[in-house]
């Protein structure tokens, strides 16, 4: 299948904290790859590494080839990479429609003179803005997100807007999506449902994930490879069943066994 | 009701037939308005009045772009609005332009001044951005206030404008800048639903999120910038002719804060709500410089100001009385006048109920 992207030695300190160390990876593409770690390990720090939002101090991020270390985010968007947020960043006093057609941005070719002087079904604005809302039906469809279409998303529950968070990312027609926690906040038949859409995400819409997550069972029921992070260290990567028993990650989630004498 | 067939009407700006009739309902209104100010002064309404409402409104709508749907702060509006004003009247004067070609090149010029002014908004947020963009404005009218070439101090006078050999009255204003204004509002609502102004909403937000999604956002929060000091250009140019004359020292810092006022009154992140504003307080700055006529309390109100603060006093109290308007709305009803008809059309909507 090949690599789709390639972590090299990637470090960043903020202030006095090394929030990562050199941590090396890299993902097959069509592939679940999830990133573990108590608090505090660098797993966020890697989804805004890539995205372009913190510029590493070192190392490299290598996609499809290309170098995209120092890339903006906007432009990281165009190669074809999308995130979600661990706390939510939707566009509150939009609605669900509006937020996914947002993912369509990169996509659309509107500007300013056109947006403002289409008059009727035809003209070209309008088609554009036609072809992309039954796109983003589908998606809705997809996600079963059907109610809370026109509606605002302050006004959603929590688990929705997440939805509707992977909704955006799923807009942008990505090969590859960053998922930050999706199912936190969820209760036990969304998170189910949740599993279901993203494993339908590698394989009908044949694109890659790279999930960080807490809930273990998930983790272990769906991702190909593992990474294990603590305080900004790789401790451990490999298949969910190794990751199980390795001895550093057990540590890490359990502490060490003091022995009492 | 809500059913809706096909996607167009998303974005369709006659959503009903009862939107449709009500809009053409509306046009026929500001057609015959004239007429009806004319022979009954509804309220001492006089034309000049409506002339400055609408010129307002096109203000406030460009800066509604700006503050109320890209969530960017501008306190130099003024600045923006001079530079229409006088770009315009030196394109007729000087060059003798006509009107119709020197109020577009006034847009463009004003937007590129936005653009300028747009570039360090990327790097600064709320208040610093204000004070940026009120540093801008105090700096426009000190330069046209000290050059020659813009009448300096004194300022310059519009040439008066000939339609078919007479010289134009304010009725022959009134319809032309209505049709300037009819046409700049129907774009600004289309373009607030298509993929440019999702993405300014998107920057208001949450801009990490909207960057993340492929918008660059050095282009866009400039183009707010642009968009909105074009919209506030075309309304200066307008102005200046309706005025007779334009003076460096009219464009000072209270113009740039009551452009946000209206804004603010008439509720962020709505054009109808930006035209209701600048309608409100157009009409209460003008009324209340006369607010002894008031029955009752009038004569009271002058008393008083007499009494206590000074012996010229009615401007005070119409000082006091336009900031506890803004107040009260501010107050009561965070979303300005369009908060008020949000309600109202949802009362009616569920009614029994």
């Amino acid at each position: 299948m090949g690599i789709i992207i390639k972590i090299e030695n990637l470090t960043i300190s903020f202030g006095g904290i090394r929030a990562l160390n050199n941590v090396s990876f890299e993902v097959e593409k069509g592939s679940i790859y999830s990133i573990i770690g108590p608090n505090g390990a660098g797993k966020t720090t890697i989804f805004n590494c890539i995205t372009g939002i913190y510029p590493p101090d070192s190392g490299k991020i290598i996609y499809k080839g290309e170098e995209i270390t120092h890339f903006k985010p906007y432009q990281v968007a165009k190669k074809g990479i999308a995130r979600t947020f661990q706390n939510i960043e939707l566009f509150s006093h939009m609605t669900t429609m509006d937020n996914l057609m947002l993912g369509r941005h990169l996509h659309m070719k509107t500007g300013v003179w056109r947006g403002a002087t289409f008059i009727y079904k035809g003209s070209k604005a309008a088609r554009e803005e036609i072809a992309h809302r039954a796109k983003v039906e589908e998606i809705i469809d997809f996600l079963e997100l059907q109610a809370a279409r026109n509606q605002f998303v302050v006004n959603l529950p929590y688990g929705t807007r997440k939805l509707v968070e992977l909704g955006r990312a799923l807009a942008l027609e990505p090969e590859l999506i960053l998922l930050d926690e999706p199912s936190a906040g969820m209760n036990m038949e969304e998170k189910a449902d949740l599993m279901f859409s993203i494993q339908d995400i590698r394989d009908d819409l044949g694109i890659t994930v790279i999930l960080v997550e807490h809930d273990m069972n998930l983790i272990m029921d769906i991702s190909d490879r593992i990474l294990a992070l603590n305080y900004g260290e790789r401790i451990a990567e490999g298949l969910p069943e190794e990751i199980q028993k390795h001895p550093e990650v057990l540590k890490a989630y359990l502490g060490e066994e003091e022995k009492v004498a | 009701m809500d059913m809706k067939r096909d996607y167009y009407e998303d974005i369709e700006l006659f959503k009903s037939t009862t939107i449709l009739i009500c809009s053409i309902l509306f046009l026929i209104f500001l057609a015959v308005l004239p007429w009806l100010i004319e022979k009954y002064h509804p309220l001492g309404m006089s034309i000049y009045i409506v002339n400055l409402i609408t010129v307002h409104a096109l203000v406030a709508i460009g800066l509604n772009i700006l503050v109320g749907y890209t969530g960017q702060i501008s306190m130099g509006h003024a600045g923006f609005f001079a530079i229409g004003a006088f770009t315009t009247v030196i394109f007729v004067l000087n060059w003798s332009f006509p009107l119709w070609i020197a109020l577009p090149i006034a847009g463009f010029v004003s937007s590129g001044f936005g653009f300028i002014l747009g570039l360090p908004a990327l790097r600064l947020k709320g208040p610093y951005l204000a004070i940026a963009t009120l540093g801008f404005g105090m700096t426009i009218t000190t330069i046209i206030k000290h050059m020659e070439f813009f009448g300096g101090r004194m300022g310059l006078q519009a040439p008066k404008l000939h339609l078919f050999g007479a010289p134009m009255k304010d009725i022959h204003y009134y319809y032309m800048i209505m049709v300037i204004a009819v046409l700049m509002v129907i774009g600004a609502t289309k373009l607030i639903k298509t993929r440019v102004g999702r993405a300014f909403i998107a920057i208001r937000d949450s801009d990490i999120a909207a960057e993340a999604m492929g918008v660059n956002l050095t282009y866009y929060k400039t183009l707010a910038f642009a968009v909105s000091a074009f919209y506030t250009g075309i309304g200066g140019g307008l102005y200046a002719f309706i005025l007779g004359f334009i003076n460096p020292e009219s464009f000072h810092l209270i113009m740039s804060i009551t452009f946000l006022a209206m804004v603010v009154v008439g509720g962020l992140g709505s054009i109808m709500g930006s035209i209701a504003g600048a309608a409100l307080m157009t009409y209460l700055d003008i009324k209340l410089q006369a607010i002894q006529d008031i029955p009752v309390i009038g004569a009271a109100l002058l008393n008083f100001s007499q009494k206590y603060m000074s012996v010229g006093g009615i401007s005070n109290i119409a000082v006091i009385v336009y900031g506890l308007i803004m107040i009260l709305i501010v107050l009561f009803e965070p979303l300005g006048i369009f908060g008020f008809w949000i309600r109202t059309k949802k009362y009616w909507k569920t009614w029994p109920f």
